[in-house]
């Protein structure tokens, strides 16, 4: 509340420093703006950055620094007997204080020490907000004045505020990018304690999962096996059944659409291919768990073959329908970049449209739609929902279709779900599968931009 | 040297330019007797022994129409040049002539366009062979994305005109040797034919023509892409190739039609305005239209 009221104070004071900046420049051209080195309105934006940046700085700063200060004062005012306690008993005192504070306790149940403690927090909490209010705005007024008295004929008001633009550019795109490292790092770190209590070789080595660990001595059924060979085979089974189905119709759809169908028909079918990709996992999970593996298991009795009621066949086949608008979109768009001099070229040597498809225009974009198999098999590697529903949870090291199978994001999802303690080696496995399952996708989509970029010089 | 051979001096004689300048607009002076309103076509169209035989061409893009009623006749081993502003259907005329036009979804096409006694938009042609016999190159080289060899053999291949691997090379080889890229492309066959520079890609395109032996080819504005000496190869190339080919040409460049062509064709605004023999229509054009476009008149 009192943060958002400081904000709007600060944009208000932003809007008034832009129309000054303006109104200054307007004057300093004397009436004749072609003097003035860049428009009004950049004066405008040049006095408004001015009031608000450094502001806007010390407000973030102090926010974060804020509690722990009070905290500080407070502390140094309690008596000698509470300051001498154990650090952790003093964290107990200064959340009882905090709370007090919040109103979530009545200060009448405790101490009288701590409750004076409370006022004094209170006290400064007060100080510090209107402190905060006052510096703000000093701030404010001080940047604009600065900037105003900077105003001439000759200040260079674009090039700074375009500058200033540039640098908060590259500030927002450093955010994606530290965020990136900073889940990298987190799930290494993770990962390097898993290996520290199951040796790196048996994990990605090992054939048997069974990641219950004992929490008691002498526990049944808990042998605690992170052979992780299983999930790998389970993964790849269930991917590659996906890449079955979704490969040849994704690219004979995508054949047919930038090839013979007239431009209305492509209009049209394919957004409504790219539904597909709009329909939520879930939805494809329950589809998989309730309709397709029902549906395989009777014709698998009719044929006398017996299939698992979760199979790897049939959450196969439903992520190899949802990856279908992966491929075909993205082959289409290739395959309708390769360049009608071609397309002409091979037709005017009496080339039929099937012959011109299939040795100039596929082998032109064949390296596009390589990447673009390849973006969708590391969309199939990291796909959690349909499997988690109809692959099943066994890890069965099989590479039979109709058994069923687990994968790498199956198991990360029971590793974690329920109440878990996070130092044990079964919960810390999670981290480790999924550092496999990072390294594996950006090889993947390494590759796949690398194919891409290559594909783009050729044609440029 | 006449007047045309004048005209025609590669452009890089800088020093004879100025006098070639003079007496070629001495010679436009006056001498165009047919006004600029006539849309009718001047000229003599026909020739004794048409390869191929166009009668009232007309070409819609939509409802509109692009082309308006061509009749032109091509001769056997002969060079013919179609020159006229940009927009003015020369192109759109150019690929009447082997069906190109099929693949522009919009396009119609009327009138009659005979070659060996058939008409091209008859129903029961096939436009495979059809292509096979008029061969076509583009204003830009379109290697396709494979080898040198291959970009040659793929039309020899879906013909099936070689038996074995041997003939393949034979005429892969003959092709590349008649347009004279053998000497330069010969070690790198195997290399993809994008790596070869514009001159030797358009080259190449030319090789990939000969290949399935057509009988007449069309240039779209063939050395619009390249570089003086490039197209100097070009250019010598089809005056040796038109020993055996009808070639028809389309070009922006006057001083190209004049070198190149035996006849030219001038098109203005979907009209085919005036045909004649090069020298006529360079030295003595008839038509107001023609004598403005070859003066530089227009802007």
């Amino acid at each position: 509340m009192h943060t958002l009221t400081l904000v709007l104070i600060l944009l208000l004071l932003m809007i008034a420093s832009f129309y000054f900046g303006r109104q200054r420049a307007l004057v300093v051209s004397s009436g004749n703006i072609r003097m003035l080195n860049s428009l009004p309105g950049y004066y405008g934006y040049y006095t408004a950055l001015w009031c608000g940046i450094p502001a806007f700085i010390i407000f973030i700063f102090w926010q974060f620094s804020e509690s722990a200060i009070i905290t500080n004062l407070v502390i140094a005012g309690l008596p000698e007997d509470i300051t001498s306690l154990s650090r952790q008993q003093l964290n107990l005192i200064i959340n009882e204080i905090r709370n007090i504070v919040s109103g979530n306790m009545v200060a009448d149940m405790t101490r009288p020490e701590i409750a004076a403690a409370a006022d004094h927090y209170r006290d400064l909490q007060t100080i510090s907000d209107i402190a905060l209010l006052v510096v703000i705005i000093a701030l404010g007024l001080t940047g604009a004045t600065y900037a105003l008295s900077h105003i001439d004929q000759q200040q260079r008001a674009r090039n700074k505020v375009e500058n200033t633009i540039l640098v908060f550019l590259i500030v927002c795109s450093t955010i994606a990018i530290f965020t990136t490292v900073g889940i990298v790092l987190s799930v290494l770190f993770e990962a390097i304690r898993f290996f520290q209590s199951v040796p790196f070789t048996d994990f990605l080595f090992g054939l048997e999962w069974s990641p219950q660990t004992a929490i008691r001595p002498g526990q049944v059924g808990a042998s605690g096996a992170f052979g992780a060979v299983p999930l790998f085979v389970g993964t790849m089974l269930i991917s590659l059944i996906a890449m079955m189905v979704a490969v040849p119709i994704g690219l004979m759809s995508a054949i047919y659409l930038s090839e013979y169908a007239s431009s209305r028909l492509r209009a049209l079918s394919k957004p409504v291919l790219e539904i597909l990709a709009g329909i939520p996992t879930v939805v494809y999970g329950f589809f998989a768990a309730l309709m397709v593996a029902p549906f395989f298991q009777g014709w698998g009795e009719l044929l006398g073959l017996d299939i698992s009621s979760e199979s790897a066949l049939a959450a196969g086949v439903v992520m190899g329908i949802m990856i279908i608008p992966f491929v075909s979109s993205l082959s289409d768009d290739v395959i309708y970049a390769v360049p009608q001099s071609l397309r002409d070229g091979a037709y005017s040597l009496g080339a039929t449209q099937s012959e011109t498809i299939r040795k100039v225009v596929i082998p032109a974009a064949l390296p596009g739609i390589v990447a673009g198999i390849l973006l969708a098999v590391s969309r199939a590697i990291g796909e959690t929902m349909i499997v988690v529903m109809a692959a099943g949870l066994a890890a069965n090291l099989t590479t039979n279709p109709l058994e069923s199978v687990t994968t790498v994001t199956v198991q990360i999802v029971t590793l974690l779900v329920g109440d878990q303690e996070f130092d044990s080696p079964k919960t810390l496995a999670a981290f480790a599968l999924g550092l496999v399952l990072f390294v594996v996708t950006l090889i993947l989509n390494v590759i796949a931009l690398y194919v891409v970029k290559k594909y783009r010089e050729q044609y440029e | 040297m006449t007047d045309i051979a004048k005209i025609a001096q590669p452009s890089n004689q800088i020093e004879r330019r100025k006098g070639d300048r003079r007496k070629h607009t001495r010679i436009h002076l006056s001498r165009a007797t047919v006004s600029r309103d006539n849309r009718r076509t001047v000229g003599e169209a026909t020739v004794s022994d048409p390869r191929i035989h166009c009668t009232d061409v007309n070409v819609f893009y939509g409802d509109k129409p692009a082309l308006r009623n061509v009749t032109l006749d091509i001769g056997c081993q002969e060079i013919i040049a179609m020159i006229g502003p940009s927009g003015c259907g020369k192109s759109t005329f150019l690929r009447c002539l082997n069906r190109m036009n099929d693949t522009i979804e919009c396009c119609r096409v009327t009138g009659s366009i005979m070659i060996d006694g058939q008409d091209i938009n008859d129903k029961s042609i096939d436009v495979v062979p059809l292509r096979a016999k008029i061969g076509m190159v583009f204003q830009k080289p379109n290697p396709f994305p494979k080898s040198v060899y291959e970009n040659i053999a793929f039309g020899p291949r879906i013909h099936g005109l070689a038996k074995d691997k041997v003939e393949l090379d034979e005429i892969v080889v003959t092709s590349l040797k008649r347009t004279g890229l053998w000497e330069e492309v010969k070690d790198r066959l195997d290399q993809p034919g994008t790596s070869l520079s514009g001159g030797q890609q358009q080259r190449l395109c030319i090789a990939r023509t000969i290949a399935v032996n057509p009988e007449v080819i069309l240039m779209d504005e063939p050395c619009s892409a390249l570089d003086p000496i490039a197209t100097t190869k070009i250019e010598e190339l089809m005056d040796q190739l038109c020993t055996d080919y009808s070639i028809v040409i389309v070009t922006h460049s006057m001083q190209q039609a004049a070198r190149v062509s035996h006849r030219t064709a001038y098109f203005h605004l979907g009209d085919l305005i005036e045909v004649g023999t090069t020298e006529q229509i360079f030295t003595k054009p008839v038509h107001q239209l023609t004598e403005d476009y070859i003066t530089g008149r227009f802007g």
